[in-house]
């Protein structure tokens, strides 16, 4: 059903009637699957931990305590501070787990060709940026991936990582010390921790704003796998 | 095939307990306690806490005074004793100055609260391993629980009371403990969350069963929650 390319994507024709179509299988099951359990365990990790910052919202001294802001209830769960380190540790494993699952499975199936941002993706950012932005012409899409895309998305990747790293650290700072001294201790850890979560938000925000611009068939193809006719196939 | 390919994340569904009632509590505690156990797994018996210089340290009245009920529970501080019992050879009353005649240790270490914010104490007092080994505790117990005059309660694993730098605390900032600290005597683990330095502590009990975790963990915190 597959027949070789030079994109190392799988690729189906079907034959539909008058309409050939072009099929590209651009997501494996573990891609996916991890894809959207991690958005449940981002959710979870997010929304808890907002929860944990409203016990003590500053990083600061506790005397004289100056509370940077006030997150509202709504936007948080766990309705209390045990309740949301039992929401937070508990999803800090399947985050974790999936982490680890993900990176295996790309690194042996030699899927993260088609992520990972190299040094030879670097001269087509600015294309693509003006594209999005400044109304430049669009570059010809020849990866699954465009430049920007491996760019974000490669991004993700090591902010899940430092959100790991940060995170052992404020939950064991003792054991991990020399980890907690690399960051600049513990108050910087949690500074660290916090800004991870923006730069995690600014990602999300990013990603949907793009998925809603640019359809359903971007969308579909996260939970089947398949992509219908896509622009850098012949 | 989409249909096929969709079916196959399926098993995603699975995380949808977390949205009955029914089964949440059971896998958050699990989650708790899977956490405790791998946080227990790689506590180094030998690797200190970070120790501060004099400089770093927080200054007394800058030091957040954290109760759950009474800022004093009004310790007669010259009838005092200490009831050790459970797991000893040599169970009974122990005065402070009894407590006092092991070798003083007193180390500048943070103090982290699991609300997030933390500080850095001046703590002096005796080994809680010192003590136990006079008391002739069994040393393969599994816990040490202690018992306070307000009705706060606390257990330690093992492996973290006999943290060389695990104390009987009376001291802070070279001064006998005040009462807003815990007078006469607190627990000190720099190994451990805020709340699990007892304050006022009146019983000790070396034992492998403990009745319940400790004040805050009884309500949903986390048993071990090591640093």
């Amino acid at each position: 059903m597959t027949e070789p390319n030079a994109l190392a994507v799988p690729i189906a024709a079907v034959e539909a009637g008058e309409n050939d179509l072009r099929l590209a299988y651009e997501h494996p099951w573990a891609v996916r699957f991890c894809h959207w359990l991690n958005t449940v365990s981002l959710f979870v990790m997010a929304a808890s931990g907002l929860r944990i910052f409203r016990a003590f919202p500053s990083f600061g001294p506790k005397i004289p305590q100056h509370n940077l802001l006030n997150v509202p209830a709504s936007l948080t769960m766990g309705g209390w501070l045990g309740g949301a380190l039992q929401w937070h540790i508990t999803f800090a494993w399947t985050y974790v787990a999936t982490g680890i699952f993900y990176l295996a499975y790309q690194i042996f199936s030699g899927n993260y060709r088609q992520t990972l941002f190299v040094p030879k993706d670097v001269a087509g950012v600015w294309p693509m940026v003006r594209h999005y932005f400044f109304f430049g012409r669009k570059p010809a899409q020849t990866e699954v991936y465009n430049p920007l895309q491996k760019m974000a998305y490669t991004s993700a990747i090591l902010l899940g990582f430092l959100s790991f790293l940060t995170g052992i650290v404020l939950y064991n700072p003792v054991q991990f010390s020399s980890l907690a001294s690399l960051m600049g201790g513990f108050h910087w850890a949690r500074v660290w921790h916090f800004g991870v979560l923006g730069a995690f938000l600014l990602f999300v925000m990013g990603h949907l704003v793009m998925v809603v611009l640019h359809g359903w068939r971007n969308f579909t193809s996260m939970l089947t796998g398949w992509k219908r006719n896509p622009e850098y196939l012949p | 095939m989409n249909r096929r390919e969709l079916l196959k994340l399926s098993p995603l569904l699975l995380v949808g307990a977390f949205g009955i009632p029914k089964f949440r509590d059971p896998l958050l505690t699990t989650g708790v306690a899977f956490a405790d156990w791998a946080s227990a797994g790689w506590f180094r018996r030998n690797h200190l806490a970070p120790i501060f210089a004099d400089s770093e340290v927080t200054p007394p009245d800058r030091f957040y005074v954290n109760t759950y009920d009474v800022d004093d529970p009004g310790v007669d501080l010259d009838k005092w004793t200490l009831t050790v019992g459970g797991d000893v050879m040599r169970p009974g009353e122990y005065t402070l100055a009894q407590i006092q005649s092991f070798p003083k240790l007193a180390q500048n270490t943070r103090h982290i609260c699991v609300e997030g914010w933390d500080v850095i104490g001046r703590f002096g007092g005796t080994r809680i391993s010192d003590f136990l080994q006079h008391v002739g505790a069994n040393p393969k117990a599994k816990f040490l629980y202690v018992e306070c005059a307000d009705d706060y309660y606390e257990s330690l694993d093992m492996a973290s009371a006999l943290h060389s730098q695990s104390l009987l605390c009376y001291e802070m900032y070279d001064q006998p403990l005040t009462r807003e600290h815990g007078a006469p005597l607190r627990l000190r683990v720099p190994t451990k969350i805020g709340y699990k330095q007892a304050k006022y502590l009146t019983g000790l009990r070396v034992t492998d069963v403990v009745p319940k975790a400790g004040y805050w963990e009884d309500q949903g915190y986390p048993a071990y929650y090591g640093l």
